[in-house]
């Protein structure tokens, strides 16, 4: 049977998630075989189409095309899915909010187990993922007839942009009568995105304020990285809620990850302790976000930060 | 109108589980327990539109083992009404309890049905979304503000760019972030007061549901540990040790 992949997209930009879920859906594919189309819905996405098309390892990219699908709302896209999913064995989505969001729908709908944030393929039907909050990993089995999964995208490595899959357009424009998109307010920035930046540098409770996490600019415009924030320093309204790193924010893996003012509850670790390399800046030298940094420096961060910009 | 609340009996957030010698799951035993963080926020939310009079009724639910009657108590003592446990001490998957959820949103009709967005231990992320499908109702997931305005609902979600506001159709089902409020605590009095509302039982098979799921755990690992890393004593170290020791600057 096929495999069916959900790409992931933003203004108009077929995101870099999709290729590490593509290879899952490879791996998946050595040990069960068949072919892996890509389903590109939304409203005006010829581009994001063709981007896909370019993705190694997969045949065919189906198109969607319809303003129904121009937020990704969960009830028409659930619908589409579940229009499509006879033609396959797999379905593979993002673990991001939009995956998140209408995976189990087509799940229920088939009346089948969804296999949430998969972190590793052991074969067609057996999937490793992390359980409360990464400190137990569990590897489940599926007798589903349709597996239903989404794709933990740090776990698996981008497949390369040398395809040249076939594009065929859908015809299957459903109605959505039961909710509609009033607005959307995204952060604008400059820095690469959280989830697949090779630097990121977060800042916690210990920042004190918003304007102290300017402390953190100079020192990621050096290292070019993105800027990401413990749950504390987003509910004490520093910053954005799409910064928190955590058990329920962002999951990064980076090359080089930097806590700073943050203490190292479980569910951070959750989020970041699978970077390569953890710094960690904390005065409190009992903080147990030593115990996962390869760096630690025990130091007021006040002193440390300008320090450190200076130095780089 | 109604608010019909799901809350799940999970590991208390603050405890770091261990997982059995053997790898046949995690070690549960003696284990503090408690109302998933999610699902307190949800039982807040309830109790709050009632408070501004939104909400006429607050029922909870629960799906899991006699002593998940614990966490419906403590929804009673926040301020719900009523209670409803669907008893089983088979362990329950996502997909068995959105199908057992549906069929008490089936029988007890709620305009808004809401639960958390996910379950700190599975951290599956599914019930909502599932118990939305299966019922026909739109969904508003992520929810970090609620407002109802007529027949419609206005929820606001975190997504992962920033936020999204959407319309939904009442009756609806919401899940719950971790800023669409701060749960408050049960006080005394109210926990004594709890003790005495309805709380009625159910079992899947009344309901016509099977527990049974396609999905197997077959082992439980732990995580691969970190290897506890060095101190360093200044910021020239630091640098130092990231250039040339490190390799990532
Ligand atoms: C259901 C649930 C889900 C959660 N999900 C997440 C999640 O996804 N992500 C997340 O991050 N948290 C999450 N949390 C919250 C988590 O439990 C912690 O409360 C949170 O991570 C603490 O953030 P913090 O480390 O910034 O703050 P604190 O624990 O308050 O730590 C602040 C640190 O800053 C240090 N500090 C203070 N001043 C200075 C200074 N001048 N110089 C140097 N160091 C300084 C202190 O020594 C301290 O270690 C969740 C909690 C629950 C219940
Ligand atoms: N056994 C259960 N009983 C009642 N509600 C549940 C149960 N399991 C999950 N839920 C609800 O669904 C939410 C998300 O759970 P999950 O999808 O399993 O991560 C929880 O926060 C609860 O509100």
């Amino acid at each position: 049977m096929s495999i069916l992949v959900l790409a992931e997209h933003h203004d108009g930009q077929l995101a870099e998630a999709t290729a590490h879920v593509v290879a899952a859906a490879q791996q998946i594919a050595r040990d069960g075989g068949g072919d892996i189309d890509v389903l590109v819905a939304g409203e005006g996405v010829s581009a994001i189409a063709e981007a896909a098309a370019r993705l190694d390892g997969v045949s065919r990219v189906r198109v969607a095309d319809d303003a129904v699908y121009a937020h990704q709302l969960a009830e028409p896209l659930g619908d589409l899915l579940v229009a499509l999913s006879g033609d396959y064995g797999h379905v593979l989505a993002t673990a991001s909010t939009t995956g998140k969001n209408v995976l189990p729908r087509l799940a229920a709908l088939s009346d089948v187990s969804q296999i949430s944030e998969i972190i590793a393929v052991e074969s067609a039907d057996t999937f490793k993922r992390p359980i409360y909050a990464g400190n137990a990993i569990a590897t489940v089995h599926s007798e589903d007839a349709l597996k239903v999964i989404t794709v933990r995208p740090t776990a698996f490595d981008a497949v390369g942009e040398t395809g040249g899959g076939a594009i065929e357009a859908i015809d299957n424009g459903v109605d959505n009568a039961l909710s509609s998109f009033i607005d959307e307010r995204l952060e604008q920035s400059d820095r690469p995105e959280l989830g697949a930046a090779k630097v990121v540098v977060s800042g916690g409770r210990g920042m004190g304020s918003g304007e102290n996490f300017q402390l953190l600019d100079g020192i990621a415009d050096k290292l070019g990285a993105a800027i990401g924030a413990s749950r504390a320093a987003v509910d004490a309204g520093f910053v954005a809620n799409d910064m928190q790193v955590g058990q329920t924010g962002k999951i990064v893996a980076p090359e080089l990850y930097v806590a700073v003012g943050i203490s190292g509850a479980i569910q951070h670790l959750a989020g970041m302790k699978d970077s390569k390399v953890i710094v960690a800046i904390n005065k409190d030298e009992e903080a147990p976000i030593f115990q996962v940094a390869d760096y630690g420096l025990v130091a007021d961060l006040f002193e440390a930060l300008p320090e450190l910009e200076s130095k780089l | 109108m109604k608010v019909l609340v799901a809350v799940k009996r999970v590991i208390d957030y603050n405890v770091k589980i261990r997982v059995k010698p053997d790898h046949s799951d995690v070690d549960l035993t003696n284990v503090k327990m408690a109302m998933n963080p999610f699902c307190e926020i949800a039982v807040e939310e309830a109790v709050r539109l009632k408070e501004k009079g939104v909400a006429s009724e607050v029922v909870a639910v629960t799906v899991g083992p006699k002593a998940a009657q614990e966490q419906l108590r403590t929804a009673l003592a926040l301020g719900a009404d009523r209670a409803i446990h669907v008893q089983t001490e088979a362990p329950v998957e996502s997909l068995a309890a959105a199908k057992l959820l549906a069929k008490v949103v089936g029988e007890e009709q709620p305009q808004l049905t809401i639960l958390g967005k996910q379950a700190i231990d599975s951290d599956n992320n599914q019930v909502g979304q599932m118990l939305a499908a299966l019922t026909g109702r739109p969904q508003g997931t992520f929810a970090s503000e609620v407002e109802v305005d007529g027949d419609t609902l206005k929820v606001t979600r975190e997504i992962d760019g920033g936020l999204q506001t959407v319309a939904l159709k009442l009756p609806a089902i919401v899940t719950t972030d971790l800023r669409l409020n701060e749960p408050r605590y049960a006080k005394l009095p109210d926990i004594m007061k709890a003790k005495k509302k309805p709380l009625d039982t159910k079992t899947p098979d009344e309901l016509g549901v099977s527990v049974d799921s396609g999905l197997k755990r077959v082992a439980v690992e732990p995580p691969a540990e970190r290897q506890g890393g060095v101190k360093v004593g200044s910021v020239d170290e630091l640098v130092d040790k990231l250039k040339n020791e490190a390799k990532v600057l």
